[in-house]
């Protein structure tokens, strides 16, 4: 099952590739792949929800000898599996995979490619979340790369081919350290298994060392200040649907793999380095909220409040310094929580932009005004996802905040009011760019402008009750985090 | 007896009435069928009018005390860690209940004929029925962080509706600035909570090891069991389980979110700007529920907060300084409805300092009279409104003879407010006054000497409105263009003078209310078996919330009715004459002035530290630092790999002498680095 939900993407882009000629079928049939993908997403969730049973054991195993069957001394396995960390993550990747191609619909350049590039990326980042084998890890975090590129620099628009490099550079460049790490993990294990017991005195360099080479490849991706500059320029210049899938998935890949290598494999150093996540966090909130208020590109926004979010995944990673056990438990699940949280409220921002833009052809600020008269329909869906991204409660942004704050504070005390100060300014520029741009006046040029249409009303209605369904049911996604890091900190304290 | 779901349904009715307009109505009804939208209206009538007999039947039932022992659910479970929801059903409660649901049902039947005409009718009520929702949940809620829940709600419902005319630029601005705030205020509500949580722990032990009567699995979030704590906190100090301070910051943290919403000095801003909602707005949200929420906080969790004398002093000192402060700025306001939010804040002002005082069912005593008065003063404005066609009072006058009901209701919503005998006003406040008379030291002194200059300056600036609302000659324009004309298209009740009295569906509500701002006063709470008719116990309404009794004082009542009859005397001999009120502003000295400008603090927040100092300084250079040094470290490294590829290619020649060179030295330096560093 998990096979079928990493590989229909890219059988999917095959069969466009070979088969369908006319841009209609091209686009439906591209739907259609990315409506299974996301079905199978669900129903793994909820199988998964049936099976795990408490047990931190991975459900729903494949596992083949690839290169291990060949080469036995190099112990490379074909190795899926899915637990409570991933679980989730799956779902996401199925829901904004289903998102971004609906929001794909109006692309009309080298529509062909355009669709097989984006099934060749659902399939990758798939692969990542599912993947137990470092090696085949590794490839699928490495087969995003290509596409994202092209789809960057090719249907981009600014100076696309600028950022679309950028985003390359950053992320081999973290990469390199990526593989230096799990070099070093292979020659001092002998396995590339995730979830085989480690015995850490067989590490040929100090745990710490190895800790922070793997770390360095996974921030980049998050990112974090300050390794960010490489967000903005990409999210400012690809198209909207990459945007979404840029900042909904991709992002929590990094996130993804603190928690499950860095976290998962080295806790006890995770725990040393708790001041380091707690002061790269602090200052990823701050000062990404801070300079938020200075955009006045949409896009460029909502990237900058990214970087100021996935600063809370950091913060939240930092409660493991605490001495109680409960508040490292809190942290660690907030943190998995924002990603999620993230992924939806932030995709629905990016989606939401895209309508505007697609209707006023600009994303400059000062150029939209008064648009609720307009487009009463898509602003709701603005405003709920401002709500959302300000971490209003019954929204999922509440919860993940709320979880994160209670860890932290717990290890950190008062230095927690910091990020917590976060929160003012986030409500800040949120509700500024809502008055900005939804409120006041309308404008006389935008009065022909026509309001969602329901290929844009259905994917705006899936995430808006994604958000609202876990803001109002947290347990839903808690409960399956939480039994991973229970298992792990149990360990630990 | 009540059971758990109708107590819940009084939760759930407004909620549905939300649901209901906003995902059913708007979007499939009301396209089609126009008329549609008052269904609205009645949908959202109707759900209250059940919560408020759902209420009425709690208040009648609420002595026996098992409503406590109701299950809760859990909502996140993480560890040892259990975040809980339930209903907490006690005397405190049902009196909110009633104010809270009997106040919006009087308001919504009113706003049913004031928005009638309103392109967002649908909309308003559905905002409105969110609101009151938001706000029964926090008065129901038993866990503190189920209250924060709704707390943010309850601000997010005031956000829309603050900006409900959000083409009007002004409103929209308030909105924000209302939300950012109250939210300020809120970091430390939620400082409190996980102060409280990180500290939870401890509680759990000292309950493990000392027991506490009642409660039976202790949850430290849970505000029964937190107030059950509280109030046998000596026994655990004794023995030496918990600190003298350990609520300290709880209770600072959670004042800090209660002077947020209450709208107490310093974060008392945004409620003038507030009034930029429709009227009903303000009675409901800014003058009768919503600001009295702070107060409620800290009544539900008083035990808590008992236990720090810090937190008591400050309450105090703020509440009393705040009354003294908006009172001050009220003299000098010309829109009605910003004498009227000041002097909401002022009012905020004495229940904040009686609960400073310790006096928490005084400090209820009077947010459940001034719920009534207030909200028929505001309503009474909002009819006033619709008649002049505008709020400012200079282009007012005279209106007595042609809307007598207003005017009359009006003048009993005034006199209660300023606290004349024997209406309601005069009651609670006199409670307040008669037991900071009591209170010795430093901070008493000052809380008295506040609390009745306050008297003094409310009286001055009712008078001020009376006479120049309702008395001269009217000194509009008929038919001229009123502030608010810009938005005549949408904003139907601020623009025509049609000098009249308002339909009847306008005018009952106020008939209503001033029934309560009347009688409230000695028949919730009187002092001897003779106020209460024979029919209400004396001090009925203190008993009913577990408080002292605070037995009448001639003294405060002497004092203030003095105070109250200088003020009155003191504005009638300078607004009498009306030429008075075409006086410039500018002539009037440096103390109009700064209080026509609000002591300068909107300027002080918005332009100095908001804008000029936060956003033009520290975010420009913060982002002139992403931009060129970190972005530009970014460049340079890429720009530096460039320019070194030349130097390197050269390297690479196809010489096999410069690759054996290589070599050679490569060896020489392990050789050297085994030999001589002994790596």
């Amino acid at each position: 099952m998990l096979s079928a939900f990493v590989f229909i993407p890219l059988i999917g882009a095959l069969v466009i590739l070979v088969l369908l000629r006319s841009s209609l079928l091209i686009r439906s049939f591209a739907l259609l792949t990315s409506l299974v993908h996301l079905l199978l997403a669900i129903s793994i969730f909820v199988i998964f929800q049936q099976q795990h049973s408490g047990s931190t054991d991975p459900v729903m195993v494949e596992k083949l000898g690839w290169i291990k069957s060949a080469i036995p001394s190099f112990p490379a396995e074909y190795f899926l599996g899915l637990d409570g960390l991933s679980a989730p993550l799956v779902l996401l990747c199925g829901l904004l995979g289903f998102i971004s191609v609906c929001a794909s619909w109006r692309i009309e350049k080298r529509v062909k490619l355009y669709f097989v590039l984006i099934l060749v990326l659902l399939t990758a980042v798939s692969g990542v979340f599912v993947a137990l084998d470092l090696v085949l890890f590794f490839i699928f975090w490495e087969l995003e790369l290509i596409p994202m590129y092209l789809l960057i620099a090719l249907w981009g628009t600014g100076r696309a081919h600028y950022s679309a490099m950028k985003f390359l550079i950053f992320t081999a460049f973290g990469s390199a350290f990526l593989f230096v790490g799990i070099m070093l993990f292979f020659v001092s294990f002998g396995t590339f298994s995730m979830v085989e017991e480690l015995d850490m005195s067989l590490l040929v360099v100090p745990a710490q060392l190895i800790f922070y080479i793997l770390l360095v490849g996974f921030v980049i991706k998050l990112p974090i200040w300050p390794l960010h500059t490489w967000l903005p320029d990409a999210h400012t210049d690809a198209p909207t649907p990459i945007s979404v899938l840029l900042a909904g998935i991709l992002l929590k890949m990094g996130g993804y793999g603190i928690l499950r290598i860095n976290i998962g494999l080295f806790p006890d150093a995770a725990k040393a380095a708790s001041s380091f996540f707690f002061i790269i966090g602090v200052i990823g909130i701050l000062y990404g909220a801070m300079i938020v208020l200075r955009q006045t590109d949409l896009k460029r926004l909502i990237a900058y409040s990214s970087v100021s979010h996935m600063g809370f995944v950091m913060l939240g990673i930092s409660a493991m310094g605490s001495d109680s056990m409960d508040a490292a438990l809190h942290g660690l699940t907030g943190s998995a929580m924002q990603m999620f949280t993230h992924g939806t409220i932030t995709g629905l921002l990016f989606f939401m932009v895209g309508v505007i833009y697609d209707r006023t052809h600009t994303r400059h600020i000062p150029d939209l005004k008064g648009l609720s008269h307009q487009i009463p329909v898509a602003s709701v869906g603005l405003v709920i996802a401002g709500l959302a991204s300000l971490g209003l409660p019954m929204t999922s942004g509440f919860v993940s905040e709320l979880l994160v704050f209670l860890g932290v504070f717990n290890a950190w005390g008062f230095l927690a009011v910091l990020p917590i100060l976060g929160i003012v300014i986030t409500a800040g520029y949120i509700l500024w760019m809502i008055q900005r741009i939804l409120f006041g006046e309308s404008l006389a040029r935008y009065n022909t402008i026509a309001d969602t249409d329901f290929a844009e009303f259905l994917p705006m209605m899936l995430l808006i009750v994604a958000i609202m369904v876990i803001g109002i049911y947290p347990a839903i996604l808690t409960d399956v985090f939480k039994v991973e890091f229970l298992s792990l900190l149990n360990g630990l304290f | 007896m009540i059971s758990q779901i109708l107590a819940w349904a009084i939760f759930f009715l407004p909620l549905s009435a939300f649901l209901i307009i906003s995902l059913v109505i708007r979007p499939f009804v009301e396209p089609r069928f126009p008329s549609a939208r008052k269904a609205s209206g009645a949908i959202t009538i109707s759900a209250l009018l059940i919560s408020f007999v759902l209420s009425v039947w709690i208040m009648t039932t609420i002595e026996d005390s098992s409503y406590l022992d109701w299950d809760v659910f859990s909502w996140i479970t993480l560890g040892s860690f259990n975040l809980t929801i339930g209903i907490l059903l006690d005397p405190l409660t049902s009196v909110m209940l009633i104010v809270v649901t009997g106040v919006s049902l009087l308001v919504q039947l009113y706003s049913y004929e004031y928005m009638k005409d309103d392109q967002g009718f649908s909309r308003y009520f559905s905002f409105m029925a969110l609101f009151t929702s938001a706000m029964l949940g926090l008065v129901l809620a038993r866990n503190i962080v189920q209250m924060f829940v709704f707390w943010e709600l309850v601000g997010l419902s005031s956000y829309l509706l603050i900006g409900f005319w959000f083409f009007k630029p002004s409103a929209a601005a308030a909105a924000k600035k209302a939300f950012l705030i109250t939210r300020l205020g809120d970091v430390g509500f939620l400082i409190g909570i996980l102060y409280l949580a990180s500290q939870g722990d401890t509680l759990v032990q000292a309950v493990a090891a000392e027991g506490l009567e009642g409660v039976k699995k202790f949850n430290p979030l849970d505000i029964v069991h937190l107030n059950a704590f509280a109030g046998e906190f000596p026994k655990f100090l004794a023995a030496g389980l918990v600190t003298q301070g350990i609520f300290t910051w709880v209770a600072l943290g959670l004042f800090a979110g209660a002077a947020g919403k209450s709208a107490q000095f310093p974060l008392h801003t945004w409620l003038p700007d507030a009034m930029e909602g429709p009227t009903p707005v303000s009675a409901l949200i800014h003058a009768a529920t919503m600001v009295a929420a702070g107060v409620f906080l800290v009544a539900r969790l008083f035990p808590v907060f008992e236990t720090s004398v810090l937190s008591m002093n400050v309450i105090a000192l703020v509440g009393a300084f705040t009354a003294v402060f908006a009172a001050s700025m009220g003299m000098v306001m010309n829109d009605i409805k910003r004498v009227l939010a000041y002097s909401t804040v002022s009012q905020l002002g004495y229940m904040v300092l009686a609960l400073g005082i310790g006096v928490p069912a005084v400090a209820m005593f009077h947010l459940f009279t001034h719920a009534f008065f207030k909200a028929l003063l505001f309503l009474g404005a909002g009819s006033v409104s619709h008649a002049a066609g505008t709020y400012d009072m200079r282009q007012m006058g005279g209106l007595r003879k042609v809307m007598p009901v207003t005017y009359a209701t009006f003048m009993i919503g005034s006199l209660s407010l300023v606290g004349v005998f024997p209406l309601a006003g005069f009651w609670s406040k006199d409670e307040i006054l008669a037991t900071a008379l009591n209170q010795s030291g430093l901070v008493g002194v000052v809380v008295v000497a506040c609390a009745f200059a306050a008297v003094l300056m409310t009286a001055f600036y009712t008078t001020r409105v009376i006479i120049l609302t309702f008395h001269g000659e009217f000194r509009g324009r008929q038919g001229s263009e009123s502030h608010l004309s810009a938005n005549k298209a949408q904003d139907s009740h601020a623009q025509d003078v049609h000098l009249a009295e308002s339909p009847f569906l306008m005018v009952l509500p106020l008939i209503i209310l001033s029934i309560p701002a009347v009688t409230a006063g000695f028949l919730a709470n009187p002092i001897n078996d003779t106020w209460g008719l024979g029919i209400i116990p004396a001090h009925w309404f203190s008993h009913l919330l577990h408080g002292h009794t605070v037995k009448f004082s001639m003294t405060a009542a002497s004092i203030s009715t003095l105070l109250a009859l200088i003020g009155i005397g003191f504005s009638y001999l300078r607004y009498a004459k009306s030429s008075r009120v075409q006086k410039k502003d500018a002539d009037e000295g440096l103390v109009y002035r700064v209080l026509s400008n609000k002591y300068y603090m909107d300027w002080l927040y918005e332009d100095v530290v908001t804008v000029g100092l936060f956003y033009r300084k520290i975010c420009t250079i913060l982002y002139w630092i992403d931009r060129f040094i970190i972005d530009g470290l970014v460049t340079l490294t890429g720009w530096l790999v460039k320019s070194c590829s030349p130097v390197i290619v050269r390297v690479q020649n196809g010489q096999l002498q410069t690759y054996g060179t290589g070599i050679s030295l490569g060896i020489l330096g392990l050789v050297i680095a085994y030999r001589v560093l002994g790596l």
